[in-house]
């Protein structure tokens, strides 16, 4: 199934990629030949089959309601790019006031 | 060779339970175990590039701690002092982890992962932390976003992937244990490609608690190693229970080493015929056919059998793993840990401009096609429809078990043997066909074996067998797999491909002047 350019440009969007001009006609070439191959599980007679997500078929997994050791603040913002107070640091999430 | 260290190459040649006997007789210690390891890495890893990071400092600390240990006497684990080469997509605290992504160069995990805090217990000594496909999406070990590994047996070749790092360290002797994932093939693939041994586990058996996902449904951890004994030691040393992992299998590890000698005798293997159609390299077929009569005449009873969905696993796989892949990767988005680009004016661009930095292509083209897979409007003609087959694959399976009543079934791990580096680098398609034999395995979540089954004649480069197993079926799957190689008798000895890889390489010099196999 081809995929347009503009089809693309959505896709990498919701994904949260910036793709070059060159990058997006790529993938909207290579993408179409991809799905050509997977419409053939069109040919299948899957109407009253059920989906499986997961092979080993299993229930909520519960453990025990027993507080034990967790990983440190500290450890766990030892890996940030950039953190202020204690706190994550990102950049402006809200748009400015007019 | 009584007394004294023997000399490199030997050690070199040695399995990981040759070692660890060794050891235990204390006929060598583990710091020169480990010294010995990490020369033979500094002499030959220039030109193969298996590891990312070496760790020779923890190694080494860790190596006394063992020769320590022994020398006062206290219970060791059973692979104490063993060489090991790590998969960069396991978090070992304190020690860089990238799963060969630029987005991770200089990520640091605060914890370890299940399986590392399992090796560490065993005994095992990291010795570094291997290359791969970035995020484990690969067959090439090309995607890497640090440079390609080569293959041991020949430089110009890849040495598949996604484990490609950990295969050719073991293959090379840079240690007799290897830890890979495998999603589609990624542990099976890349043995079969560099004649070594390759197990997925059961899914749920390793504890995928520390690994760094791409596709959570169909990642597992398992061993690459030289001989069938070495994987069932590695096996039986990072199975069981995690209560870390809510999909781990709540049961002990398996025994899997015991019966490891009791033959094929009355075994029921299905050969199957959609292994063998079209596309087998002839000397991949040879290979495997000369193993099923070898397997005939051990005592096995093979029958073919056809499983229809087969032929349709790998386009369902390549839905349902890039779906997967867009989900889990979300979490690269600069905020926690990895990478982030600097004066983005707001989040979204922030998040728009880190991803498109840190990423490579082939993981950027399978966000792609997940995100398209999921999206309104294609969900259920995609990814639903891949989950449905994915249903007729687990039938076709259970009814080879249960209807069939076969053991084990067999065929060829890879429809090639190691293509050369490049040849299908810019075509998707081709190199996701790689793991055409692979996929159905993961989508099934049942257990695998790629052995070496001999070299192809048309380029003297190895072949792989795949014996695929039952859920939890790894101990008769091992079994069959140790009698067939005790059988046939393939050379791996890290010495002898070096050596013959030097050779090849000499040749391919002084015959083609300008097109040396070791070109970058």
């Amino acid at each position: 199934m081809p995929i347009s350019r503009a089809e693309v440009e959505h896709v990498a969007r919701l994904a949260r990629l910036a793709l070059s001009e060159e990058e997006l006609d790529r993938f909207a070439t290579q993408l179409g030949v991809i799905l050509e191959e997977a419409d053939k599980l069109g040919q299948l007679a899957t109407e009253d089959v059920e989906p499986t997500a997961h092979a080993v078929p299993m229930a909520n997994v519960w453990r025990a309601d027993v507080p034990g050791p967790c990983l440190p603040q500290a450890a766990a913002l030892s890996t940030a790019p950039e953190v202020e107070q204690d706190r994550f640091k990102v950049p402006r999430i809200l748009e400015e006031e007019a | 060779m009584s007394g004294g260290v023997p000399p490199q190459a030997a050690l070199a040649d040695l399995s990981a339970a040759e070692l660890a006997a060794r050891l235990a007789a204390g006929e060598l210690s583990a710091v020169e175990a480990t010294e010995a390891a990490l020369e033979r890495i500094a002499a030959t890893d220039g030109r193969i590039h298996a590891f990312l990071t070496v760790t020779a400092e923890h190694a080494l600390a860790q190596a006394r701690a063992v020769d320590d240990d022994r020398a006062r006497g206290a219970p060791l684990g059973p692979l104490a002092g063993v060489p090991l080469a790590l998969k960069d997509v396991l978090c070992a605290r304190g020690i860089r982890t990238t799963a060969g992504s630029r987005i991770l160069d200089r990520y640091l995990p605060p914890y370890d992962a299940t399986v590392v805090a399992r090796l560490r217990e065993a005994g095992a000594v990291v010795v570094g932390k291997t290359n791969m496909d970035e995020f484990a999406m690969g067959s090439s070990t090309e995607n890497s976003g640090f440079g390609p590994t080569r293959n041991p047996w020949d430089p110009g070749r890849v040495p598949g992937g996604s484990s490609g790092g950990s295969a050719a360290a073991v293959a090379a002797g840079h240690a007799a244990l290897g830890i890979g994932t495998d999603t589609g093939g990624s542990i099976r693939q890349p043995a079969s490609l560099c004649g070594v041994v390759g197990v997925k586990p059961t899914y749920g058996l390793v504890s995928r608690y520390g690994l760094i996902a791409f596709a959570s449904s169909l990642d597992q951890v398992g061993p690459l190693t030289r001989t069938v004994r070495d994987a069932a030691l590695l096996v039986e040393a990072i199975a069981g229970h995690d209560p870390l992992d809510s999909t781990s299998i709540d049961a002990p590890a398996p025994d899997l080493t015991s019966g490891l000698e009791r033959g094929v005798e009355g075994l029921r293997i299905g050969v199957v015929a959609e292994f063998l159609r079209g596309g087998v390299q002839p000397g991949v077929r040879a290979r495997v056919d000369e193993a099923l009569t070898r397997l005939d005449k051990l005592g096995a009873r093979l029958d073919e059998v056809s499983l229809p969905s087969f032929e349709y696993a790998l386009s369902a796989y390549y839905l349902i793993a890039p779906a997967e892949c867009s989900s889990n990767l979300a979490r690269y988005d600069g905020v926690r840990w990895g990478l982030r680009a600097q004066g983005a004016p707001d989040v979204v661009e922030m998040m728009l401009r880190t991803r498109s930095q840190g990423f490579g292509a082939e993981v950027k083209r399978r966000v792609m096609l997940g995100t398209y897979a999921l999206s309104a409007g294609y969900y259920d003609a995609y990814y639903g429809r891949a989950q449905k087959v994915r249903t007729l694959v687990v039938r076709d399976l259970e009814r080879a078990w249960q209807e069939r009543g076969l053991d084990l079934l067999v065929g060829p791990t890879s429809p090639t043997t190691a293509f050369r580096i490049g040849e299908r680098a810019d075509d998707p398609l081709a190199m996701y066909l790689s793991d055409v034999f692979t996929v159905p395995v993961n989508l099934a979540g049942t257990a695998a074996v790629s052995i070496p089954a001999g070299l192809a004649d048309e380029d003297g480069l190895p072949v792989g067998l795949q014996l695929v197993a039952p859920v939890l079926g790894e101990a008769t799957m091992l079994r069959a797999a140790h009698a067939l190689e005790q059988d046939l008798g393939f050379d791996n000895r890290p010495s002898q491909v070096l050596a013959r890889a030097e050779r090849a390489g000499g040749r391919e010099r002084g015959d083609r002047p300008g097109e040396e196999a070791t070109t970058p």
